[in-house]
């Protein structure tokens, strides 16, 4: 697993330490994880998102089966690495997290098939992929304005290589917000699993290196205030940190 | 695409304004109040054309098998030159280096409400050029007005000054919540009925100052 962070003027490659909550840079520096700045692991191509893909988070939503995946698409202004900020603006009712499984393409796929599509994935990273619920709008949902906000999809702390991960189809996901756990669910829940998404889009989009697909949230996603610390997990994976802050300081 | 002023390149993001042209609304009207719409847009209407859909004038644009025809919209790119957040309306055209032409292609399909990206997003369905113009080149883009031919036939005329949203007001709406960067695109009036192409035509747009983006349309195949 590696990650990429800023310390003293320059942006590194970080691994983690012997030690609780140190990191190791490639000069052989090795710091604890707050002295640095977490940078989103990569810099992707297209970003890809899942919809409604746990069937518990679509029945929390009232949503009915689908017969394709709902997928949306988003810029990358949205990311943010592990301890940041995320802003909610002041005059919000509901905006939740979401954790979610992100899937890193490394091989140009193009029209595979679902046996080869693993081949096709370089690793994996959390994501968390917030949305803002109060400017939901009907036409061409999810709208960006709900979940293409500057900064408000975490991504990291670490890029893990798809060798590491034994079986992606049985992950847990978990969420606590300060502390306390509020989401659970297991990748083998998934609608749509990570072969069927790499076939559908692949069929007619062109997936490149660095393309990344966030594959859907499970049930269990609640309201965030200023001041919470939202922590997703994911098995082998690691804990992705982010505080909501609101957005006064922008005078919004 | 490059060009001989700042930012020099695109970044090759792109990002689109759908039922922002007066067309597009009244098209949309008879439905708009009905469910699932519910209401006309609030906020401007945005996509994402992702980088495997960009291309250039003269690229082939691929009918996909199964289908007959696909549908094209004209828009007026604008090309971001200096990092824009939360621009006023009245600095937005600041922030703008330069136009060009973007060809929006898509699946035809009768849905806003939550369609997929398969209609948008395939292969080759954005192409932009020829060129990036310099902004001042062009004067007030709101009195642009752009031409899609069809094998030299004239199919729309859609004229910037019947946008919902003005470009300025635009720019400042959609800052407000997502930083647009340098090289960026924002593109803007996809006007109503959008015209249809088949296999073994040419499609071409113009703008005034813009040049021509033609496109041959080709089948497909499995």
């Amino acid at each position: 697993m590696r990650a990429r962070v800023a310390y003293g003027g320059a942006v590194h490659e970080a691994r983690p330490a012997t030690g609780t909550g140190r990191v190791r840079l490639a000069d052989g520096r090795e710091l604890a994880e707050e002295e640095v700045v977490w940078l989103p692991p990569l810099e992707p191509g297209t970003i890809l998102a899942l919809g409604l893909n746990y069937a518990d988070h679509a029945k929390e939503l009232a949503f009915s089966s689908q017969d394709e995946p709902l997928i949306f698409l988003k810029g990358p202004g949205t990311l943010i690495g592990h301890r940041g900020t995320t802003s909610r603006p002041v005059n919000a009712a509901f905006m939740h997290y979401e954790c979610e499984l992100a899937v890193v393409i490394g091989a140009i796929a193009k029209k595979v098939k679902r046996a080869q599509a693993l081949q096709h994935v370089a690793g994996y990273c959390v994501a968390n992929d917030y949305a803002v619920r109060d400017y939901l709008e009907n036409w061409y949902r999810p709208n960006l304005r709900v979940k293409n906000r500057d900064g408000a999809t975490a991504l990291g702390p670490w890029f893990v290589d798809a060798a590491d991960v034994a079986d992606p189809s049985n992950l847990n996901l978990r969420t606590y917000v300060n502390g306390k756990q509020t989401q659970s669910g297991n990748t083998r829940d998934l609608i749509f699993n990570i072969p069927y998404l790499i076939e559908y889009l692949s069929s007619f989009m062109t997936l490149g290196p660095g393309d990344l697909i966030l594959t859907g949230t499970p049930e269990g996603v609640q309201n965030v205030l200023p001041g919470d610390e939202i922590v997703c997990e994911i098995d082998g994976l690691g804990r992705l940190h982010n505080t909501i802050r609101a957005d006064l300081a922008l005078g919004r | 695409m490059t060009f001989d002023f700042a930012p020099f390149v695109l970044s090759g993001r792109v990002y689109g304004s759908l039922l922002n042209h007066r067309t597009a609304l009244v098209a949309v009207e008879s439905v708009a109040h009905k469910p699932p719409y519910n209401g006309l847009p609030r906020a401007p209407v945005l996509f994402i054309k992702p980088r495997n859909t960009l291309s250039v004038s003269g690229s082939p644009i691929e009918v996909p098998a199964g289908l007959q025809e696909l549908e094209v919209a004209a828009m007026l790119g604008l090309v971001i030159g200096i990092t824009a957040c939360r621009v006023s309306e009245a600095r937005a055209h600041e922030y703008i280096a330069g136009y060009t032409l973007v060809n929006d292609v898509s699946v035809p399909q009768p849905n806003y409400y939550r369609p997929s990206v398969r209609y948008k997003a395939r292969d080759g369905f954005c192409p932009m050029g020829p060129r990036v113009a310099a902004r001042d080149s062009i004067g007030v883009p709101d009195a642009l007005t752009l031409r899609t031919f069809i094998d030299g036939s004239l199919a729309q005329e859609a004229s910037m000054s019947q946008l919902v949203r003005p470009i300025a007001r635009l720019l400042a709406d959609v800052t407000e919540f997502m930083t647009l960067a340098p090289g960026d695109v924002l593109a803007v009036a996809a006007a109503a009925p959008a015209p249809r192409i088949r296999a073994g035509q040419t499609v071409s747009i113009e703008g005034d100052g813009l040049g021509t983006l033609a496109n041959p349309v080709v089948a497909g195949s499995e």
